[in-house]
């Protein structure tokens, strides 16, 4: 891999109602990076995935994106984002990830379905295609949006809490794919809780408070140092805000 | 004696057969967009936008007396105003919409009574209140087909988006930059299609065709294209044995449409096989992997 960051973030704020989320961030990630974003409640991870995404614009600084934005990018919003109640079959929710190809108008063909299913399949849900998506578990729903994550076929791919509703065997078959993705070369941001997991999983790490506490090499980021820094920092936001 | 009471209403008057027309084509654009409007939980500010139209409708009366084509116009001008205002508003402040719209909307209905009683007589209020079904003219007829024939294309071309953004409104937003601009379509489709229908059934219950009906159908069907067929089908029955019950009964027609439509959606409430108070009290013995 070369060293053009796939994603260059320079001086980045985010602030809501003029309070700083996402505060002076400046680092990259590199093309092919698969990074794990932690930190204590409230550090803006989700904000800067968000603002990655095109979600959220930057108060200050700026993100700039390699390979052209939003074409390439796949975002997984957290669950509770997803209006389950809504009547749509588990393939059509999951065909939603062809969005590139068909758009408005374009026919989904046989040969689309035939991915999707394979998609699907891929993530252990054969059978469920004419299912509604309110009768999944919330670990099938995200299993399925994991496949819907295949079909969007993205080089860069953002995860908000993929594993934070689902059981241990989910999580880890989902983890499963994750490395498979960045085998392939793909970039891979995800907001995560479970610090075990990512020791174990995740090669890089960015541990944030909404300022940057640390940005590296997961195990020299993760030090009881640098985490007690990161309370430190989050709990003297809490008292200013 | 059936066809007495059934086909005779028909066959001989003109203005039931146009008033049957007229259910027609409210029923095919607002059987899909009050179906919609229940999917994005919208129902009560589909409630505040018909109120809305009040004003508008007012001061065409005003200019031009009882003219389709001023009324619906200035209908159409008040309802966007109050939609776009109160989406404006939202965004630039902390007012959540429905709360913003709710305001907009009861400054915009007291106005348009006033307006209305300070000029005209309490007959046009009524009118423009309860609508006047049984007398749609040509002109009202072809602007409630048009519109409908709108609604419908419109609908095919933002369909997607629409369901997506519903059912996953960040991943539309993430993967097309936009999101906004649909939502926007949208309520310009349902104020449109409250214009048409307030011709008929007035302001104040315009919304019942579309409302009650898809809610009703929320109890049968499970898929948004169903949905949305049902529907249309509903609400056109709705007005079908509205209009015979008003005639055989000598009742006011846009109520007995309305309280028809009600008569659906709690027999859908009570008797549907998805959800209904029937299959949550009497259900069928359980069995295991259930198939959709």
């Amino acid at each position: 891999m070369n060293a053009v960051p796939a994603i260059g973030i320079r001086d980045l704020t985010v602030a809501y109602d003029r309070v700083p989320a996402v505060h002076h961030l400046t680092g990259a990630f590199t093309p092919g990076s698969l990074t794990a974003i932690v930190g204590p409640n409230g550090a803006g991870k989700s904000t800067l995935l968000k603002t990655i995404a095109g979600l959220l614009h930057p108060d200050e600084g700026s993100v700039a994106l390699d390979g052209g934005p939003r074409e390439r990018i796949a975002y997984l919003p957290q669950l509770a984002e997803i209006d389950r109640s809504f009547p749509i079959s588990v393939l059509d929710a999951v065909s939603l990830g062809l969005w590139r190809e068909v758009g408005l108008f374009r026919t989904i063909t046989g040969e689309h379905v035939k991915r999707a299913r394979a998609a699907l399949a891929s993530v252990g849900l054969d059978g469920f295609e004419t299912k509604q998506v309110g009768a999944l578990s919330a670990g099938q729903l995200q299993r399925a949006l994991f496949a819907r994550l295949m079909l969007q076929n993205a080089s860069l791919i953002l995860l908000d809490e993929p594993f934070a509703a689902v059981d241990e065997r989910t999580s880890a078959d989902l983890m499963g794919l994750v490395e498979g993705w960045h085998a392939e070369g793909r970039t891979v941001i995800a907001v995560l809780h479970d610090l075990e997991r990512v020791r174990a999983s995740f090669p890089r790490t960015l541990l944030m408070a909404r300022e940057p506490v640390a940005w590296g090499p997961t195990e020299e980021v993760l030090t009881a140092e640098n985490l007690r820094r990161a309370r430190y920092i989050s709990d003297g936001w809490s008292d200013a805000a | 004696m059936i066809y007495d009471a059934l086909i005779a209403p028909f066959a001989d008057y003109g203005f039931m057969r146009r008033a049957l027309i007229a259910c027609f084509a409210l029923a095919l654009g607002g059987g899909p967009i009050g179906t919609f409007l229940v999917l994005r939980r919208m129902s009560l500010m589909g409630d505040a936008m018909s109120h809305a139209i009040l004003p508008g409708a007012a001061i065409g009366f005003l200019v031009a007396g009882l003219s389709i084509w001023s009324m619906s116009a200035g209908g159409l001008v008040a309802g966007l105003a109050v939609v776009l205002l109160a989406g404006l508003i939202s965004r630039a402040t902390a007012l959540r919409e429905d709360a913003s719209l709710a305001g907009f909307y009861l400054i915009s209905l007291a106005l348009g009574v006033l307006i209305v009683s300070a000029k005209g007589s309490n007959v046009d209020l009524l009118h423009v209140l309860f609508g006047t079904i049984l007398s749609v003219t040509d002109d009202a007829l072809l602007l409630i087909a048009s519109i409908a024939t709108l609604t419908l294309v419109t609908l095919a071309v933002i369909y997607r988006p629409l369901v997506i953004e519903c059912f996953d409104p960040a991943f539309l937003r993430a993967t097309t930059g936009g999101g906004t601009l649909w939502h926007f379509v949208f309520l310009v489709l349902v104020v449109v299609n409250l214009v048409a229908g307030f011709q008929a059934l007035g302001t104040l219950m315009a919304l019942g065709l579309m409302m009650l009906p898809a809610a009703a159908a929320r109890f049968w069907a499970g898929a948004v294209w169903s949905l949305a067929v049902l529907s249309s089908v509903l609400a056109f029955l709705s007005g079908l044995v509205g209009l015979l019950v008003s005639y055989n009964f000598d009742l006011p027609s846009g109520p007995a449409i309305v309280l028809t439509a009600g008569v659906f959606y709690v027999g859908s409430i009570m008797l549907g096989p998805r959800d209904s108070l029937r299959t949550r009290y009497f259900p069928r013995a359980h069995f295991h992997d259930q198939g959709e």
